[in-house]
């Protein structure tokens, strides 16, 4: 309590007692409380004795335990009841008295309570006829908590405070004037005359304020905005007095003029400049010379330096000034202080999308930004550097990025992988570096990546005929390192089950040979099957791998066979019904094991490729896996064609009829999205008919291939007699390549039962016209067919 | 807009507290422990300036005592870091004329020793004095002086008065 207490006081001298602790007292009696518990049983017996005080009325004291339950309140006890208080010490005529009333009303009044808008009457006498401190304090509290019907009220006393003599009470007045807005934004109208006006003076404090309104009315309303587009040019000269005049002991803070005043200058120029030619034009030279002029070894400078920029690039201003205030901002970068490295990425980052090329030039400095210790500027400059990557850059910022998601923090390598597999796949110089990027963050940060990182590695390499060998070599040794890391092993199995021939073969040029025995990978992928690591998926995916090295490697299947028939009582109900169609393949169709069992062809990412390879090769288990739960078409393609064969031999299944045309009857079956009709679909051709046998063919040119071209062959029989072991063959001149799909079957029922279908695919780069050579076997009515003939007609859009 | 302003010390105890914008009492002490807990565990290899719901917060540690900002979006960080000096430099000038004490807290701040008994005294003792210096320099969040002479003269006038 220190309002009229003198310092012999403080020295111990004996004075008059008070009946009361003095809040000096108070204070060392809360610090001398050892717990918490005691603490409260201080605070509330003196809370009590307060409450007392007040109840009896005692004027004189009152400001004093005011002031208890002030420091009571702040440190976070209820002192509701000292309020009315509040009210009596604010009418008193004693300036200590009133001192503790308001700043009392301040922290315990507000809007919410009724009782503020009793002290108006207080606070408008004091306004009026008080002195200046006293008016200085009504301000303060009337700027702090005062409600709407306050302000309206109170706004002409204000306004008469904003012309007088004095700068003490002036500077005050404008500041009330603020809050008196945003709480009344009708009064902007009582507020917006004296502006300009009080503009003239040379007070900082009064310009401060004024600046500061200014700023608040220009925000509110376009129309004062307007209007106040007229002062820009007295901005600018204020500003540059400031900037020019030498030493001025008065403001000045480690060397820059009132840095506080150019910053709220340079902010209110921002928003008169922005999107506005005119006042844009007449504060470029300004803020040119406020960057080039600013000390920047102080913090103070710094500061300045900043508001300029933001002004810079916020406005319309000219290109030069925009380098600069980039190069500023790299300069902010290399700056030992953390701050200011903190503020220049987060302006470098809003910068980046609209001055790239200048940003560009600043990024080693940005990725030797990427090894700060400080949470918050590593993620930024991360962001950065990520938006950084373009063709040019992209080998080297890779590098850099890798190094750096092997040491980040855990909580940033989330972003750094999929913001590195975003670059590669934008930029990717070639397919053999994309595939060893995504190899790369797989085996460092794999269990980060997201979801369809496997299915862009699958499809990249599948796409990448002359790296399979390449690809599958690393990953089959990727995978002998570590098998936890989920995506890697789904990736890594899938490309071991489909090029496993590859990896045996033991040469590649790229990498140094490696001798591969079959024993080694099944035991890996085993291995893999068998770890509490694998997820059910991963698990499928290496059981499936299992069933295809069946037919790739030269040795015997038993072990293959072992595993297989181990797994069909496993728990997991999605690969218990893979291991059991598996080995039904092994027991009952193992003729059909290597048709079934083959390449997949290209997987494309899109909906309408993926629909027709769907279509085309239903026999085999060759389908999209790019699609979600790339286990569910294999598996429901599987039992189709289990379905199929049963039913060919009279079993009741209905499998879904084949339906030629793109996108049709498989969509339910496989979840695929609907393929939209490719354009001006070519017509289909009969080619051969005998006795009710009818071989049709349909062709489709995907638009992204034009030299590719697929023909479907159907056969389909209207007779009595069924049509067994039906083989087609085909020939085409040396100048196409053809490529031939195994049949969906090899019977067709009699009556119209279930027709056979076979893709050709043909590669015509020379748009050379396509002809066909077919070859016919079938047995009907008990008799073997031949036919040999030839196609010529085949329409003209399917080659040209 | 400056949103509130605390003087907090490394225990966690509030010396200070000043809100620009009504917040319920209970809320903040809850305020008040979390921001200086993020304040106490950053190391000095951070930086001064933290993201905290929608604030920015600003602080600076001078030995024992953190002063610690809450801003809203459309401050400047550094200038408001520099505002926090600016107020140290205003409670340093004011209390070494008025206490004739050998051990002055701000002098030791500035010379790097930490005396560490005079200081929070100082504060905490004269509070409502500190109180007068805030508002000379804040009004409503916004800075309305950063004279150091012009805003002490009111407040030793004051002093003047109550001697007499």
């Amino acid at each position: 309590m220190g309002w009229s207490r003198n310092l012999e006081t403080y020295f111990g001298k004996v004075r008059m007692v008070a009946p009361s602790l003095k809040l000096q007292d108070l204070i060392e009696e809360i610090r001398g409380a050892k717990t918490q518990a005691q603490e409260r049983e201080v605070i509330q017996k003196e809370c009590a004795h307060i409450r007392a005080s007040f109840r009896d009325g005692d004027p004189v004291h009152r400001h004093r335990q005011l002031a208890k339950l002030l420091y009571v309140h702040m440190l976070g006890y209820p002192a509701h009841f000292g309020q009315m208080e509040c009210l009596k010490l604010i009418a008193s005529s004693r300036f200590t008295d009133k001192r503790v009333g308001y700043l009392g009303a301040m922290l315990l009044l507000d809007e919410r309570h009724d009782a503020h808008l009793l002290i108006t009457n207080s606070i408008k006498n004091d306004l009026s006829q008080g002195i200046q401190p006293v008016q200085g304090l009504a301000l303060c509290t009337l700027s702090t908590m005062g409600s709407a019907e306050m302000c309206r009220d109170l706004a002409p006393e204000v306004e008469k405070l904003l012309l007088q003599p004095s700068p003490y009470v002036r500077k005050k007045a404008i500041l009330t004037a603020v809050h008196m807005i945003r709480k009344v934004p009708e009064l902007s109208s009582v507020f917006l005359p004296p502006c300009v006006h009080l503009l003239h003076e040379r007070h900082h404090g009064i310009l401060l304020g004024t600046i500061t309104l200014i700023t608040e009315l220009c925000e509110r309303s376009p129309a004062a905005l307007r209007h106040f587009r007229k002062v820009v040019p007295q901005l600018v000269q204020i500003l540059r007095t400031l900037v020019t005049t030498g030493y001025s002991t008065e403001h000045s803070i480690s060397g820059v003029s009132d840095p506080f005043l150019q910053v709220q200058i340079l902010r209110l120029l921002r928003i008169l400049g922005r999107n506005h030619e005119e006042s844009s034009e007449t504060m470029n030279d300004l803020l040119a010379q406020v960057a080039t002029n600013t000390d920047t070894s102080r913090n103070a400078g710094n500061a300045v330096l900043f508001e300029t920029v933001l002004t810079i690039m916020d406005i319309r201003s000219a290109a030069g000034l925009r380098v600069l205030a980039v190069n500023i901002l790299g300069r902010f970068l290399l700056n030992s202080d953390r701050n200011i490295r903190y503020v220049a990425l987060t302006s470098l980052l809003r910068l980046v999308q609209s001055d790239h090329s200048a940003v560009q030039r600043h990024r080693p400095t940005v990725v030797d930004c990427l090894q700060e210790t400080d949470a918050s500027l590593s993620r930024r400059a991360l962001e950065l550097s990520l938006a950084l990557v373009n063709s040019s850059n992209v080998r080297a910022m890779m590098q850099e990025l890798q190094a750096f998601l092997e040491s980040c923090p855990p909580d940033l390598r989330a972003d750094c992988a999929s913001g590195i597999l975003l670059a590669a796949e934008r930029f990717a110089p070639t397919k053999r570096w994309h595939i060893d990027t995504i190899l790369h963050v797989l085996t460092t940060a794999g269990t980060h990546v997201r979801d369809d990182a496997v299915a862009n590695l699958t499809q990249l390499i599948g796409g990448a005929q002359e790296l399979h060998a390449y690809s599958v070599r690393r990953l089959y040794n990727a995978l002998a390192e570590d098998i936890s890391q989920q995506p890697l092993v789904q990736v890594a199995a899938w490309c071991i089950g489909e090029y496993g021939d590859l990896l045996l073969e033991g040469n590649c040029e790229e990498i140094e040979p490696l001798q591969v025995d079959e024993e080694e990978v099944l035991a890996l992928l085993e291995k893999v099957l068998q770890s509490h690591m694998s997820l059910p998926a991963t698990r499928g995916y290496a059981l499936t791998a299992l069933m295809k090295l069946s037919t790739r490697l030269q040795g015997d299947n038993n072990r293959i066979r072992q595993v297989v028939s181990i797994y069909k009582s496993c728990l997991d109900v999605e690969l218990q019904q893979r291991a059991v169609e598996y080995d039904t393949l092994f027991r009952k169709y193992d003729h059909m094991r290597a048709a079934i069992l083959e390449k997949m062809p290209l997987v494309e990412r899109d909906g309408p490729q993926a629909d027709e390879e769907a279509k085309e090769s239903k026999a085999a288990a060759q389908l999209s896996e790019a699609v979600p739960a790339p286990t569910e078409p294999q598996a429901s393609q599987l039992l189709d064609l289990l379905d199929l064969l049963d039913g060919a031999s009279g079993d009741a299944q209905h499998p879904p009829p084949l339906d030629p045309s793109p996108g049709g009857a498989l969509v339910y079956l496989l979840d695929l999205p609907c393929a939209p009709p490719p354009p001006a679909p070519i017509p289909d051709l009969k080619v051969f008919e005998r006795e009710g046998v009818q071989l049709n063919l349909s062709f489709i040119r995907p638009p992204e291939n034009p030299a590719l071209l697929l023909i479907t062959a159907t056969a389909t029989n209207s007779s009595e007699g069924d049509v067994t072991d039906f083989i087609c063959q085909a020939a085409v001149p040396k100048s196409l390549q053809l490529q031939m799909q195994a049949p969906s079957g090899n019977t067709v029922p009699a009556r119209g039962g279930l027709p056979i279908t076979q893709l050709f695919r043909i590669l015509n780069p020379n748009k050379a016209p396509v002809r066909l050579k077919l070859r016919l076997t079938y047995n009907h009515f008990h008799q073997s067919v031949q036919e040999i003939f030839e196609v010529n007609n085949l329409p003209v859009e399917s080659w040209q | 807009m400056i949103k509130f302003f605390l003087m907090v010390n490394k225990q966690g105890q509030t010396r200070l507290s000043k809100y620009y914008e009504h917040v319920d009492i209970n809320k903040r002490t809850l305020l008040e422990t979390e921001v200086v807990k993020s304040c106490l565990s950053r190391s000095n290899e951070q930086c001064s300036f933290i993201e905290y719901k929608d604030f920015k917060l600003i602080y600076r540690q001078y030995a024992a005592l953190f002063i610690v900002v809450g801003v809203n979006d459309t401050e400047n960080e550094m200038a408001i870091y520099e505002f926090i000096h600016n107020f140290v430099e205003v409670l340093d000038e004011y209390f070494s004329r008025v206490s004739e004490l050998d051990v002055s807290f701000f002098n030791t701040v500035f010379h790097g020793t930490w005396q560490a008994h005079s200081s929070p005294y100082q504060i905490m003792f004269n509070l409502d004095k500190v109180h007068i210096i805030l508002d000379e320099m804040v009004l409503n969040g916004c800075i309305v002086e950063t004279n150091r002479a012009r805003i002490l003269a009111p407040l030793l006038i004051l002093d003047k008065m109550s001697e007499s």
